[in-house]
């Protein structure tokens, strides 16, 4: 190993160097995207299994039911629709969130793994480093559903071709608030096995209890219980918010909901893993093997 | 009036000395009730060689994380150049250079993926980065990997991957929590040279967290932790001297004999 070359500003030291401008902050954003890219992009069976997943529901559940749970008119349908049509945006709901859990998984993993601190220990704020992993992510979960929804429109579900552009807006603020919500379990969670706790008790609950798959009337008619839950499930409005902007109309209620959750999961993950008030530094397992 | 006024304040700047390259002081740490630091100060000058010395469980990683920012320092303050981690972390983490004990390599990206990853969370444009990383990998002789997954190095060479990025930003100190931890003698040497090579002529300021006592050199400044506490710093001639005894190795089972006497004794 020959003499390692120096950093030419070794003398300096105290004197404060310029603040980050534009462009350093977009260098910072463009590499934290780019990595989650490259990740994704090595593991093509996680792209493979989050596909299979909706399509699966589509194909076999959605066939099956079709006969069994007739839906009558509702917004945002002017007319009656098959039932695949009516889950499809659930569906569209279920790839976020697998994907919003899974980058919380990656952040487990990135701790567990002690990739996390090469982020943590960036110069550029916090909040900021949080927030690109979190536009990565859903970058990610967009993608998916994108091919999600070609591969639907083989099998008849078909929107208007404005929905397919219309509809971006609304995956990307649920995408955003389910990354956000993966995010900040992935700051309570402490180890990369607790996250069979993350399916039984987050993924599934969120998804059964909602929208997706029954409309929520129908629900109030067989249980009012289960309709509160499901109004109180922001997992609910994601859907209805991609329901709506599939076929150009937007769910003021919805998106409400939706940006409010985002703020506060969101918040409360920045907050989980500020060291100056987190969550982390009470235990031993962030910065490695204290 | 004006000129005498700066010409005192020329002199005031003169006579200022510059702030040491990592200044602890009184720092404290628990994880809840557990106390892992307590009153911890020392100084890393610049240019020099620093050896945090202690047995596994002295604290050592406790305080590098403080130091890192990945835990907030509540009892205390840390400065990096005079900024204060708390207060400045951006200013004071831009002048730091980090290697940390357990691998934090992504093993599922090449050498450069890694390298160019960590680049831009420094603010560091693509073909700059392309320029530094392909000097560095030519001085740890390990160009020919620039492609290679992390996955397919060997330990020793993952360190000098890891050595190679926290240089990327050419921070003025480098950190190194047990660098050496699980090489072999040969890698061991090799990195440990490296570094002191990197003091000896350019200026950079190291601290070196170990438990070995072989990488202690006479001329190297030294903290000696032990549970959590400062048992002696200063440079490691004088405090074989002042403890009368022949090396550093009897200094560090002398101090900590009877700083764990001392405990026992209290507890009594």
């Amino acid at each position: 190993m020959t003499p390692l070359p120096a950093p030419d500003t070794m003398a300096a030291g105290a004197h404060d160097e310029p603040a980050f401008g534009f462009a350093q902050y977009l260098i910072c954003f463009r590499g934290i995207v780019f990595r989650e890219a490259l990740r994704f992009l090595n593991q093509r069976e996680r792209f493979v299994s989050a596909l299979v997943r909706p399509l699966l529901w589509l194909f076999i559940f959605a066939a099956g039911f079709r006969q069994v749970l007739g839906v009558s008119i509702i917004p945002p349908y002017k007319t009656y629709i098959l039932y695949e049509v009516y889950i499809t945006p659930g569906l569209c709901g279920m790839i976020l969130l697998f994907s919003g859990m899974q980058s919380s998984l990656s952040m487990v993993y990135d701790r567990e793994m002690g990739n996390m601190r090469t982020l943590l220990v960036s110069p550029f704020p916090r909040w900021f480093l949080l927030v690109s992993k979190l536009f990565a992510g859903v970058a990610v979960a967009i993608l998916q559903v994108y091919v999600f929804l070609a591969i639907a429109w083989f099998w008849g579900v078909r929107p208007p071709l404005a929905g397919y552009l219309l509809v971006l807006p609304a995956l990307a603020l649920s995408g955003m608030m389910l990354c956000a919500l993966g995010m900040l379990l992935s700051s309570m969670i402490k180890q990369l096995e607790s996250f069979a706790g993350i399916m039984n008790f987050v993924i599934f609950p969120m998804y059964f209890a909602s929208s997706a798959l029954y409309p929520l009337w129908r629900i109030q008619e067989s249980s009012p219980l289960l309709h509160k839950i499901c109004l109180a499930n922001p997992f609910t409005y994601a859907v209805e918010l991609i329901r709506f902007a599939l076929y150009g109309q937007i769910e003021l209620t919805s998106l409400l909901v939706v940006m409010a959750c985002i703020l506060l999961f969101l918040g409360g993950a920045i907050y989980a893993y500020d060291p100056s008030n987190g969550l982390l530094s009470r235990r031993q397992d962030t910065g490695g093997n204290a | 009036m004006e000129e005498g006024s700066s010409m005192q304040h020329a002199e005031a700047n003169e006579a200022m000395p510059l702030p040491a390259a990592l200044d602890v002081s009184a720092v404290s740490h628990a994880y809840g009730r557990k106390h892992v630091l307590s009153d911890v100060s020392f100084s890393v000058a610049r240019g020099r060689f620093t050896v945090l010395l202690g047995l596994n469980g002295a604290g050592k990683t406790t305080l590098f994380s403080l130091i890192c920012h990945l835990y907030n320092t509540r009892h205390g303050s840390i400065r990096i150049f005079g900024h204060e981690i708390s207060r400045q972390p951006g200013q004071a983490l831009r002048r730091l250079g980090i290697v940390f004990q357990s691998r934090t390599l992504d093993l599922d990206l090449s050498v450069e993926q890694n390298l160019l990853y960590h680049a831009s969370l420094h603010g560091i444009a693509r073909l700059e980065a392309r320029e530094r990383i392909g000097t560095l990998l030519g001085q740890v002789e390990m160009s020919d990997r620039l492609r290679d997954k992390a996955r397919s190095l060997s330990g020793g060479q993952m360190r000098r991957i890891e050595i190679v990025r926290a240089l990327l930003h050419r921070p003025p100190l480098l950190l190194l929590d047990e660098a050496t931890v699980g090489l072999d003698i040969q890698s061991r040497a090799d990195i440990l040279a490296a570094i002191r090579n990197l003091v000896a002529n350019q200026g950079i300021s190291v601290f070196w967290a170990t438990h070995l006592i072989d990488e202690v050199d006479d001329d190297d400044d030294l903290v000696l932790l032990h549970q959590g506490k400062v048992l002696a710093n200063g440079r490691v001639s004088d405090i074989v001297a002042s403890t009368g005894t022949v090396n550093v190795g009897q200094s560090f089972a002398l101090l900590t004999r009877s700083a764990s006497t001392h405990r026992g004794g209290h507890k009594e």
